[in-house]
Order: structure tokens, then sequence, then C-alpha cells
């Protein structure tokens, strides 16, 4: 057991920890930030990914006590921080993944978005071999990884202020472009006036 | 009754539907991108203990003793507990409960459960189970499916008397044999007939979320278990009977949960033993499985060793179809009794044939149980029958789209099985493929090592086959409403990641004329939630859809009436839609929905309402003839574009089309999802994955670096096209999505290779060896077709 001096989303936090474990274990156990995932345990699947000074790295195979010194991003962290830079809502990152449905079971997404994250902060327009390269660490079973670029390739045609490229089953209604699947974090649409009482 | 009421497959309100048909948010999917979900891993209760489990190294042996006293001396051990604490047997389907919690007296395969110990933390857990000393005697273990079809001693399960007088000499699961129209004048009315064997090697789930469970014992004796299930329903019903508690005593919670697959279908040793040591210890217990034991727990898609006889006439109709399969069901039953006749039962579309016949035998192994695995049970002989099609197509000399569109059943038919076929939207999904692939001009016509493939396939949407026979709905939904103007759908459909909470939240939204927004969804908590069976047999959106139209249109009357009243008008002209409730003549006169609820609560109290569904009476009329009937079927066409490396062997899709029929899309983007993720996982269980064992019966690679899933680099485009026949049984018409899918990557493969370079693939995994053997053998085909009889081969250069 040892204290650790950690700095984890801009906080800096003292956990005493069995000097074996790893960050993970740490992140999940100690300090209660359960969106980084338990897949393998063995650094095979990726769930565990978080950002160690802006690089991706596997939380299951990192010793805590190592990550003294650096900062540590977790899933936790990506909305607070899009908040304190001026922004609305999630990440940009997080809100196409939901946009696009990259998110069906989700337990694998919190490593995934944080190497997209990690990879849009190196190179804001990736080509899709580039995406498919950044988050080959990371293993999805449920969405067959297309829905999953898709939202990447959002990002970066937003960030561009270009049109994102419709998928193959809404060739002519692109749901990206705007309305549908846009709203969800915004304002309800304005509605008729009325307080409740006139009932 | 109402359970039956068929809705229609239009919208509820005039105007047509806002919602449906187009992509919306799921609702949780922001609590997913931020972390803030909570799946069982992530429940912390105070004071809670960690299980971990001792594990059988034999593949079968008897337990002669165990003894625990050291470990329950290990300091930080609360409690430990051995199969003779819960000697009731249970299986998730009523007529063959073999599996005991902890093994009781054998153990059927490596890695079958022993033991489990609840300590402070992991570490000193797994310390304790290195103490428990078990006495084994270790029996002959049978792996071979062939060797344990004819093998009578020993047997992995001890038939009664009766069993063994009756029929099989050997290990036999279940047998089923059931024939369909004279087979033999087919066979004699076809002029031409392709024979062969076709084997599938076998492959598991892995979800990314580890099974998982957590159990609390309050001191009143109520008994909470949260568990990354599929089926809490089964769930409940398991832990009553082997606990021996009232199920009203037992609360069963489905947290957000990692992947299913249908590898959580199946109640697991872990909830009862971390259900049995929080009783014990009275403390919160938690256990989750590392990796390797999820590939032991498996109940992944069985091996299937498959000979099939198809015949047609010159034209390309189908005349006959005869099949033997033999299934290798592992060491336990689990669904294995419905995986037979599914291995029949499902291939009866959509294509039409006259006579059928198929023998189906899966028998007990000492490996891991195989169980349901997205597409269950069918696609194996979807593989072996969609290759002999185009094997068939060649021996012909028919394009093998054509010959497909030649069979087609069409729809609002009866299969050849008897069961009923309603919407049938196939032939739209072989066009939408052959167009988008440019099949016509690239067919047999790209260059050598490149080649398009193509195959078909049907699957269920729910099953009208309840797992205990019952009477009673198979989906129900309760709905709340608050005087704020918030809904709440309280439904036991369990949501898997396929988004079945966010289609309850669709129709509700679409039917009280909401902003989805103002939707909540409470699911699979037995406390809460009326029942649902659980997500298999592609049910939910079908089943629990239909309940919640069935409930919103009955609170929705009340509505309507309350503002109707009011206003006094006719109830006609109230319509709800975006938040508002207003007079359709007079567009003026309008009310938010909140004002019409509190109208509507003035007049008939407190609001709420349920709904249920049920299916219609189904099946054929034999024995097992309601197994594989389903309300609606859904339709799936594959086209693959593969290259073959004639150097390596290595075979590498690249595109691949699906278009899949199911029935109206609710949320496109959703149903694209599940269209994606199926063929996925379809070209993986073809080109990469395979469950293997070794000779000893242990797993050759129980961790995801050995057992290959793809990555994103590994995984090909993906093109989905939807198809919508809109079903008259189905919620707005809606059909399922999330199996279908999956069933022709895997034939789609072997026939773009033989379009490639010549070779049918007959049995999986297509590995580079395999190709390359195949190609070997067709080269030694044509070297002695070429060489004069009996000239030896001159050595090369």
């Amino acid at each position: 057991m040892r204290l650790q001096r950690l700095q984890i989303n801009g906080d800096r936090i003292e956990v005493a920890a069995p000097s074996h474990w790893t960050l993970l274990e740490v992140l999940r156990y100690r300090l209660g930030l359960t969106g980084s995932k338990q897949g393998c345990d063995k650094g095979d699947c990726g769930a565990c990914t978080v950002l160690i000074d802006g690089k991706p790295v596997l939380a299951c195979l990192t010793l805590s006590a190592l990550c003294e010194e650096r900062e540590i991003t977790t899933i936790e962290g990506l909305l607070p921080a899009h908040l304190r830079s001026g922004g609305t809502g999630p990440d940009p990152v997080q809100d196409a993944f939901d946009r696009c449905g990259a998110l069906q079971c989700g337990f694998c997404q919190p490593g995934m978005m944080l190497s997209a994250r990690a990879l849009l902060n190196e190179n804001p327009a990736p080509s899709r071999a580039e995406i498919k390269d950044a988050l080959a660490g990371n293993l999805c079973r449920c969405t067959g990884y297309t829905q999953i670029v898709q939202a990447v390739e959002l990002v970066v045609a937003e960030a561009a202020g270009s049109e994102p490229e419709p998928p193959a089953w809404a060739p002519n209604a692109n749901p990206w472009k705007n309305g549908c699947a846009k709203n969800g974090h915004e304002e309800p649409p304005a509605r008729a006036t009325d307080n409740g009482e006139g009932a | 009754m109402a359970a039956r009421d068929i809705h229609g497959v239009g919208a509820p309100w005039k105007d047509g539907f806002r919602i449906i048909g187009s992509a919306h948010r799921k609702i949780d999917g922001l609590a997913k991108a931020t972390g803030q979900a909570v799946y069982a891993d992530d429940i912390v209760l105070p004071g809670m203990l960690h299980v971990k489990f001792l594990r059988s190294p034999h593949a079968h042996a008897k337990l002669r003793a165990i003894d625990t006293s050291k470990a329950e001396a290990l300091e930080g051990v609360l409690g430990v507990v051995v199969g003779s604490e819960m000697p009731i047997k249970y299986g998730v389907i009523p007529w063959t409960p073999d599996e005991n919690a902890l093994a009781v007296d054998k153990v059927r395969f490596i890695g079958d459960e022993v033991a489990a110990v609840a300590a402070v933390d992991e570490d000193t857990a797994n310390a304790a189970i290195r103490l428990i000393e078990v006495d084994y005697e270790p029996l002959q273990a049978l792996l071979d499916p062939n060797e344990a079809l004819v093998t009578p001693e020993p047997q992995i399960h001890e038939q009664d008397a009766a069993a063994r007088a009756k029929k099989h000499r050997g290990n036999v699961s279940k047998h089923v044999a059931l024939s369909f129209g004279d087979v033999e004048a087919g066979f004699a009315a076809a002029d031409a007939i392709v024979e062969g064997d076709y084997a599938f090697h076998g492959t598991t789930h892995t979800p990314i979320e580890p099974h998982c469970a957590v159990a609390q014992y309050s001191p009143d004796g109520v008994l909470t278990v949260w568990s990354s299930t599929q089926i809490t329903h089964y769930v409940q019903r398991a832990l009553a009977r082997v606990l021996e508690l009232p199920e009203s005593r037992i609360r069963v919670i489905q947290p957000c949960l990692g992947g299913a697959f249908g590898g959580k279908s199946d109640p697991f040793a872990l909830e009862f033993v971390v259900a049995k040591l929080a009783m014990k210890t009275g403390r919160p217990v938690k256990c989750l499985w590392t990796r390797e034991e999820v590939f032991y727990a498996h109940r992944g898609r069985h091996p299937m060793q498959m000979h099939y006889r198809t015949g047609a006439t010159k034209d390309g109709r189908v005349t006959a179809v005869d099949a033997k399969i033999l299934i290798d069901g592992g060491s336990y039953s689990s669904f294995g009794l419905v995986t037979t006749y599914y291995s029949g039962q499902l291939l009866t579309g959509p294509y039409d044939f006259p006579t059928y016949r198929f023998d189906s035998t899966r028998v007990f192994t000492n490996k891991p149980p195989c169980g349901p695995k997205r597409g269950h049970g069918s696609v194996q002989p979807r593989f072996a029958f969609e290759v002999q099609f185009d094997q068939l197509a060649t021996k012909l000399g028919i394009d093998p789209i054509e010959i497909r569109r030649k069979n087609f059943q069409g729809e609002s038919t009866q299969t050849v099985n008897g069961q009923r076929i309603t919407s049938n939207g196939f032939a739209t999904c072989l066009d939408e493929v052959e167009r988008a692939s440019r099949w016509k001009e690239r067919h047999g016509q790209l260059p050598y090592g490149r080649g398009l493939g193509v195959a078909g396939s049907m699957y269920i949407s729910g099953t009208n086959y309840p797992v205990y026979p019952n009477d009673l709905p198979q989906a129900g939904i309760q709905i709340k409403v608050d005087r704020s103007g918030l809904v709440t759908v309280f439904t036991g459909g369990n949501d898997i990641g396929q988004g079945s909470n966010s289609v309850a939240r669709y129709i509700v939204a679409e039917e009280l004329g909401l902003d989805p927004s103002d939707v909540r969804v409470v699911a699979a908590d037995t406390d809460l939630c009326p029942v649902d069976l659980g997500a298999y047999s592609s049910r939910v959106t079908f089943m629990v859809g239909n309940a919640t139209i069935d409930a919103c249109r009955k609170l929705r009357k009340q509505i309507v009436q309350a503002v109707a009243a009011d206003w006094k008008i006719e109830p006609e002209r109230v319509h709800m839609g975006l938040g508002e409730v207003f007079d359709r003549d007079e567009r003026s006169r309008c009310i938010s929905t909140r004002a019409a609820f509190h109208l509507a609560e003035a007049r008939f109290d407190t609001l709420g309402a349920t709904g249920a569904y049920n299916t219609p009476e189904l099946g054929g009329d034999y024995r097992g003839g309601t197994i594989g009937a389903s309300p609606a079927y859904s339709f799936t066409a594959h086209v693959v574009e593969a290259d073959v490396d004639v150097e390596t062997g290595r075979i590498t899709v690249q595109d691949c089309w699906i278009a899949h029929d199911c029935g109206r899309a609710l949320n496109p983007m959703l149903v694209a999802g599940q269209i994606e993720g199926s063929a996925y996982m379809g070209i993986a269980e073809a080109l990469m994955e395979n469950h293997e064992l070794n000779r000893f019966g242990l797993h050759a690679g129980p961790s995801l670096l050995d057992y290959r899933i793809p990555t994103s680099v590994d995984t090909p485009e993906l093109h989905a096209l939807i198809v919508e026949s809109l079903d008259p049984e189905g919620p707005y018409g809606a059909k399922e999505a999330g199996e279908g899918p999956l069933h022709p990557s895997i034939p789609a493969i072997a026939n773009a290779v033989f379009d490639a370079v010549g070779i049918w693939l007959t049995h999986l995994p297509f590995t580079p060896a395999n190709v390359l053997a195949a190609l070997a053998a067709k080269d030694a085909d044509i070297a002695a077709v070429r060489a004069p009889k009996g000239a030896a081969l001159s050595p090369r250069g």
C-alpha cells in the first residue's frame, strides 16, 4: 500500500492503493471512476484506454504508481473539459458517437472515444484508413466499426464545415446533415404556452 | 383479447410518423458516451465481498471429496460454497434441467465450476481458491461428437432407465427427425442432384463485458441480484428453484449490459453463487468473471457436421432437400433442445421447396457447453444449404441470384413445414444487393483471385413457443403519467445494446405526441417491471413494441376523451403531436400535452395503462411444429466481394452489401447498426474465429488475443441496405434486425471464393491452410484430367 499523487481530469488526487494495482483498478475501485472498463485485464481489448499526457494508454497494463506527475484523462473528463473550454454539452466525439448510433452496448466505447479524441488532437483531418488504424487497438463487438468510423468522420467534417458523407442506408436523406439525429441534449422544442394550471 | 390486437402498419395520427422511421439518438447514448452508464461491475455496495471460482482441471471426472477447511481458515475469507449446498438442478429449458450451480458429483469439462470463495478482496479470494483440495477420479473424456454418438459408457449425463431403454446407445442430448412431403419422389423428379458434406467449427460470442453479478440479501429476506443477463425473468425463476426461495422474494435487475449476442441468455453459476454467499455471509457479494472464465462459460455456436442433398429441375426449381446433421453440444443441454429443432426447422424460407427431410442429433461431449449465439441453430445449416444452392446453380448453368429468385416463396404463404409467412421482402433484397454490387456486370467477370458471392436467409422475429409453457402474455408494459408531463414506461424487456429501451421511448413519443426526451424507460427490474421473457429469439422490438402500442392506445383514448369533453367536441377532432393537443378543425384551440394529462387525471383519476402482446396460435400440426414458428420472419440477402491470395491462401473481404427486410425500420440508424454488426460477426466466424480445444479438452486460447475477433482494420466496408416490407403483425410493420443479417455472410464468402478461384470451401473456418489445401486438390484434379492415363507427372522446372 502506498500513497499516490495522481492528476486525473484536472484534479489533484491523493489515493492509497496497493503498489501492484493497475491504474484501471485505482480508477474503478478506489476513485469510483467506472467509465473506464475492464474487458480482458491483459491488454487485448482496449476498453480500459485512458489518455496519459494526451496519448492513449491501456490502464489495465499500467501500474498506477508509475502515473504520478502525469496528466490522466478518463472518459469522465471529456465533457467537463469541453464545457471549460467554452463548448456546450459533451465533447464533439461523444456527441457524434451518439448521433451516429455508434453506442450499442457502449462498453468498449469509452476507450474507443478516447482513442478517437487522441487521434483528432494529433491529426484533425484523418483519412478513413488513418481512423481505422488509430482505433485498431479497441475491440468492438457490436457495431462492425462502421458507425464508429462514420462518427469520427462526422466530427472531422463538421469541424471543417463540410457535409458528412451520407450512409448507405440513407442515400437520399442524410441524417447527419441537419435535424433528426442532431437534437438530444439541446433544449426541447418550443411548446404551446401553458403552465399546466389551465386544466 | 387485447394482447392480440393488431395495430396496423400506419402512423397513430393522421399526419404521418414524426419519430418512427427516422434516425434518433438512443435513450442511453449520452450516458454511455460520457461514462455515466452503470454496468454490473460498476456497482459497489458497502462492505461488499469478492468471489472467485475453483474450476475443474479435468474434462470428465468424478468428484470424490472436497476439503475447504484451509480456505475457510484464511484471514479475509468470509464464505465458501460447494455444490452439495445447492443440489437442485436447473436448465434454461424446463425439460432438460441438467446443470448444477457448482458440480455436485461430477465435472464435465475443463473449466466446470467446483467451488467458490467470498473474501474481502479478489487477491484473498484467489489465494483461498488455491487452498481448496479436491479429490477427482478421472473418467474417459468424450471430445469427438462422432465418438460420443456411439459410445454408451461413460454417460456424461446419467440417463434414466426409460430413456436408456428407449433409444440411443450413445451420449445423445436430443434427436429430431422430421419429414415433409414425399422426399424420394422429389429427388426422382430432379434433373440435377448435388450432395456433399459441410462442417461448422464452433465460435463464441465474446461480448466485451465479461459476465458479472452482484447480490444483496436484506434482513427481511429479500434477495436482490444485479446481473449482466439478457433474461432477467428466467434468472429469477432459476434462482427461486435452486435456492428454494419464493419468486416474490427475489428481485433481479439487469443494469446496463455490455454486449451479449446470446451468450448471457442462460442462468450462470455466478448468479447462484453470489446469491448463496450473500445469504451465508450477510454481506453484499460481487463476482466478475475473467475473460478466460467467459470462454469456459461459452454457450457459443454449436459445431455441426452436415450432410446435404438437394435436387432441382433443369430450370432451377428445387424439388427436394435432405439433411443429416450431427451437433456437438458440449457438456450441458442449455437451449440444445431448441437448437436441434432450429437446425432443421428454420431452413424453409425464403425458398419454396415441396419436399424436405432433416435428421438432427445433438450429442454431449466433455467440452464447454454450446448454446444460442446470434442466429441460433440456423447459421450452420444456412451455410451448408446456401453453398449447395450455388453448387446446384453452377451445375445447371444458372446465375446464383437468378436461381434464388426462381425459388422465392413469396409473401402470405406457408412453408413446407407448416410455418406461416406473412410479409416477405426477399425478392427486393436480392434486387438491392444485385444493383449495389453491380453484380450483372461483374459476377464471373472479375480477374482471377477476386470474386462476388451471394447468399440469402430467413430468421424469426420472436417465437410463439415460450420457454416454459403458459398462456400469459410474452411481453408486458406499464405506463405511468406524471403531472410534470413526463411519461415513464416500465418494461421487462432487456436492452442489451440493441436499443429496445429506445424503441419503447420512440413508440410512446409517437403515440402520445411527445418529445422523446419527455419519455423515460425503466427496464429489466423484476420488482418494478411487468414480465417480458427477455432478449432472445429476436423478439424484443416485435413483442415489446406491440405491447407498448397496446398500452399507449388505451391511455390515449382516455386523454382524447377528457380533452374532447372539456372542449365539447367529437373525440375524432382531438389530435396529439409535438407536445401539444389541439383541435384538428380549429387549430388555434390548443393546450400542452401536460395540460391534457391534467384534464384526463381530473376526469379518470391517476393515469396509467398496461399493454401486452402474445403471439397468435402458430406452427405445424406435428410434434415440434411450434418450434421455429414465429409471428413474422425477416429476410436477408448478401453479396460479398472477396480477394483470394493463391500464394498465401488468405481471403480478404473487401465489401459486403447487406439488404435486410426488417418490416419497418423504426429507427433506420439502429437497424443499420444491427445489420452491420451482424455481417461483421458472420464474416469473422468464417475467416478468423475458432473456439478450439486441444486433445485434452483444454481451450486452445481463452483470450481476446488468441481468439481473434476483428479490429477496425480487419473489417470490410459494410453497406447496410434497408428493405421495408411492412409486416401486418409487427409494431407499425416492424420485424427483427438483430440476428437475421448474420446468416448469409458465411456462405456468401464461400460462394465469392468459388467465383474468384473456382474452389468450394465446405468446411469452416476458411483458414489459409484450408484454402491452400482446396487449391492444391483442384490443381491435382486438373492434372489428373490433363495427364494421360498411367503417365507419371513430370517434375516441375
